[in-house]
């Protein structure tokens, strides 16, 4: 039921929040339907920033589409094009070696951990404190220099190729990253000490937007979303690819549902990271950083599919194919726009401003949910 | 009521100790990172995916030969290729570079091109001031004029 | 050495003897007219380069360092620019009130003004229930904000002034509550008496821990009626509604920016007054030689002193907590600071009659 702005029957009003607000991260219209305090219902508006990428990916061949996929969920580059390369590597059965391996993986927890980190400062910036959005620039700012360095871009890295990486890691990265490593962890400290352990965050956070384990598997939330309420989803544990078959780390559930649950998925997720940048950094294996291809890529006939766990959830790739150089059909199933559809669920009942804490956990980057 | 009052100095201690952290980042002023841009040049790293340019050594000599490879490399038609027949001292025609047309506008500075060419003859600059006040300087011709390929170069 | 109280009192006796009665007082008055909105205009600019200088280096950047050196006229070239603004009116507006309502903020910030005592003798007007006037005066800028939310005629700025008009109301009782224990100890209400029943000690030593909770209670209390945060839902711009000032553009909005400046040094001078002694300096018991040391810091310099290091504490607050929202504000004041502060008040009393304070 497409609302009107105005006044309903029932007294209600019913107002725009968007496309141009501050936080909403991204041309998101929201249609609020309230009465006095209260929401009665929430209904997004998408489309503002759709750029018909998978209708675009028709014509690129299967080296070019890659680069498209860094400016869907920008904060995730990596993982969406590791995603893709994946998926190519799949239909071509192509073997990747061990050392562009151990580098892909190194590069996407490096990237899990710039996204959680701008995903705490908006956070924050949305509830009303505006102090942490620069301390967790300044740590991201980090991992931009050491990604520079390596893969010579810092938001749109187009470093993944099916086969391996496009260049060998720069010879001061492991030292870069290991002294990133010691000032990260005591600012995490920091993290818990301004904003974690604060009782106005708390009661902004505890008791608001709960999601049940069966909602979030119905809405199919997947990410932090879904851990917070419960779900295993990790693609990471559940369909290990490149070397996180090998690696210990842990899958981070927890069972309340409600916002200040996921803000804890996050954080512990970027403690996980580290320790998974920790078991790798040292052990880089020698090698080849990229498998021999031929210099044109044609994947048989057929359809595959491959996933990826990105900072927001699970991404998956579908090309269905037909012979040639270019692709059929692409499909990218983003997380966002799951997780943005229990948005209305989580949203009925509280007021305005627990709207706006709703929205700023559950990580929503608009361009991932338009494509 | 022992409950009341334990929220309260919980509370008070965390609001505390936040406020401990924004003084200490008060204090220091050596913690402050910004980079006073256009005051102090920023270093770029060398792998830095600014403008792609073309290497031309001290005899103004380029190492393209008009072989195209980035030209189909490119995914959104931002590099264009002229070529002309040039005569060799045998008298056989080959063919060279004429113009390299670059649009800066359309770049997305994606690496592909580079990647392609099998002469390295083109490699990523290290700039990232592009602004200009009319559109045309965007369209760029990156073979010097007057150059040619150097010996020896297939 | 010269005092400020030996220069007003030479320029009053110089205007009574040269002038006939009325007109020396009607000079004095247009003197102190000036000298007011004059003190305005400058606290204004410096208020605001200070917010943005401390909200820079807790947030780890440099703030203004370009526009005059250091970045001190930043302010001024904000100034110059709302000025320039155009200053629109809505369509439908009650022009009236919309037109009245930022003078109506400004005026009651102004007429605070007349009983605080700035250094030793330096008080335009000192009347026998200084502290009572103040505390009824500044619950007239709620008067101005819910003119503005209404003549906008536009629901946000209805639903924003609402809610500030609520959270004011509500706050002053607890600040109320807080002014009244410590004219409890004093015994009276006029300013003069109250600074100077400091001459051995400010009251947060001497009256220990009830002074001290009130101390904290009055701070957050006038934290909340001055809008800042982290109670500042009225004119957050990540919420729905911008506030009752989202209409006002141009001179209009930069008074009600003023006035929110002003009110915050009022209310830290008066808190710098009733708890930390004013003008006076700090003394401590009777140790004569001590006291006599700190009385050469000129007085006034005492009073700026403690009132801009509470304006920094302040100011420190909007910048490391997050916004409270509307039901948590007036939950916190109705369950928690009232009956604390209630509490504190029979504690209080209990203290002064027993005479347990030093």
């Amino acid at each position: 039921m497409i609302e009107e702005i105005g006044t309903t029957e029932a007294g209600e009003l019913v107002i725009n929040m968007g496309p141009q607000h501050p936080s909403t991260h991204g041309v998101l219209h929201l249609i609020i339907t309230i009465s006095g305090e209260t929401i009665k219902k929430v209904e997004p508006h998408l489309g503002y920033i759709h750029r018909s990428i998978e209708k675009m990916c028709e014509s690129l061949s299967y080296r070019q589409f890659i680069y498209v996929t860094s400016r869907m969920d920008y904060l995730s580059s990596h993982i969406n094009n590791h995603g893709c390369a994946l998926c190519v590597e799949k239909g071509m059965q192509i073997e990747v070696p061990p050392r562009a391996q151990v580098i892909r993986v190194l590069m996407d927890e490096l990237t899990r951990l710039a996204s959680h980190q701008l995903w705490w400062g908006a956070m924050a910036m949305d509830v009303g404190a505006l102090t942490p959005f620069f301390h967790a620039f300044r740590e991201r700012e980090a991992i931009n220099d050491i990604m520079e360095e390596t893969c010579g871009a810092r938001l749109t890295m187009n470093y993944m190729v099916p086969g391996g990486v496009m260049a060998d890691l720069h010879p001061r990265f492991a030292e870069r990253v290991k002294e990133f490593m010691r000032f990260f962890r005591s600012k995490m400290d920091e993290y818990d000490e301004l904003v974690t352990n604060n009782v106005i965050f708390k009661s902004r956070m505890q008791g608001v937007g709960y999601l049940s384990r069966e909602n979030a598997i119905s809405y199919g939330c997947t990410g932090p979303t879904g851990r917070a309420s419960g779900v295993s989803c990790d693609m990471r544990k559940i369909a290990p690819y490149e070397v996180y078959g090998r690696l210990a780390f842990n899958e981070i559930l927890q069972t309340e549902g409600d916002c200040y649950a996921r803000y804890l998925v996050r954080m512990a997720e970027m403690r996980q990271s580290l320790s998974i940048i920790d078991q790798l950094i040292d052990n880089i294996p020698e090698g080849d950083f990229q498998a021999k291809t031929k210099a044109v890529l044609k994947l048989p006939k057929g359809e595959f599919y491959s996933r990826v766990e990105t900072a927001r959830g699970e991404f998956g790739v579908y090309i269905i194919s037909e012979g040639g150089t270019t692709p059929y059909r692409i499909k990218f199933r983003s997380p966002g726009f799951s997780n943005l559809s229990a948005l209305d669920h989580m949203a009925r009942g509280h007021k305005i401003g627990d709207l706006v804490a709703i929205m700023g956990t559950l990580d929503l980057v608009i361009p991932d949910i338009d494509r | 009521m022992k409950k009341y009052l334990s929220d309260v100095f919980g509370a008070i201690g965390s609001l505390l100790k936040g406020m401990k952290l924004t003084g200490y980042y008060f204090t220091h002023h050596k913690e402050i990172i910004t980079q006073e841009y256009p005051d102090k040049k920023i270093k770029l790293p060398e792998r830095f995916r600014g403008e792609v340019v073309m290497t031309h050594d001290e005899q103004n000599e380029h190492a393209c030969t008009g072989c195209t490879a980035c030209e189909l490399a490119c995914p959104n038609g931002t590099i264009k290729i002229i070529t002309k027949f040039d005569v060799t001292p045998e008298g056989k025609k080959k063919k060279a570079l004429d113009t390299f047309i670059y649009h800066l506008e359309l770049c997305t500075m994606c690496n592909l091109c580079v990647e392609a060419c099998p002469t390295d003859a083109i490699k990523m600059a290290q700039n990232f001031e592009h602004s200009v006040y009319d559109r045309s300087q965007l369209t760029k011709k990156l073979n010097n004029p007057g150059s040619k390929i150097r010996e020896g170069v297939e | 050495m010269i005092s400020l109280a030996d220069i007003t009192a030479a320029i009053n006796h110089w205007l009574y003897a040269t002038l006939p009665g009325w007109a020396a007082l009607l000079v004095e008055a247009v003197i102190v007219g000036i000298a007011a909105i004059t003190l305005f205009a400058v606290l204004g600019l410096v208020l605001v380069f200070m917010e943005r200088k401390v909200s820079a280096y807790m947030q780890v950047r440099l703030g203004p360092n370009r526009v005059g050196p250091g970045g001190t006229l930043q302010t001024l070239a904000d100034t110059l620019k709302l000025a320039m603004k155009e200053g629109l009116t809505p369509d439908g507006a009650d022009k009236f009130l919309f037109n009245l309502a930022p003078y109506v903020v400004i005026i009651a910030a102004m007429l605070i003004l007349a009983p605080i005592a700035f250094a030793k003798g330096f008080q335009i007007w000192d009347l026998n229930i200084g502290i009572l006037y103040v505390s009824a005066v500044s619950s007239l800028s709620v008067i101005g904000i819910l003119m503005a939310g209404w003549a906008s005629n536009n629901k946000y700025s209805l639903l924003g002034a609402m809610r500030s008009g609520a959270q004011i109301v509500s706050y002053e009782l607890s600040a109320g509550i807080s002014v009244v224990s410590i004219v409890i100890l004093t015994g009276s209400l006029r300013i003069s008496d109250i600074v100077a029943s400091q001459q051995d000690g400010w009251w947060i030593f001497k009256g220990h821990i009830p002074a001290l909770i009130s101390f904290v209670i009055f701070i957050i209390a006038v934290t909340a009626e001055t809008n800042r945060a982290p109670f500042d839902l009225a004119e957050a711009e990540s919420e729905l509604t911008a506030g009752f000032h989202t209409e006002y553009s141009g001179m209009k909005f930069a008074l009600f920016f003023l006035a929110e400046y002003v009110n915050i040094f009022i209310v830290c001078a008066i808190a710098a007054t009733l708890y930390l002694g004013g003008w006076m300096p700090l003394h401590i018991g009777h140790w004569a030689a001590f006291n006599h040391v700190m009385d050469y810091i000129p007085s006034s310099l005492w009073f700026w002193g403690k009132t801009f290091f509470l304006i920094f504490v302040i100011m420190w607050f909007r910048w490391t907590f997050p916004r409270l929202r509307i039901d948590q504000l007036l939950n916190l004041e109705w369950k928690y600071l009232l009956p604390i502060s209630m509490v504190n008040l029979l504690l209080m009393a209990l203290i002064a009659v027993e005479g347990w304070y030093l």
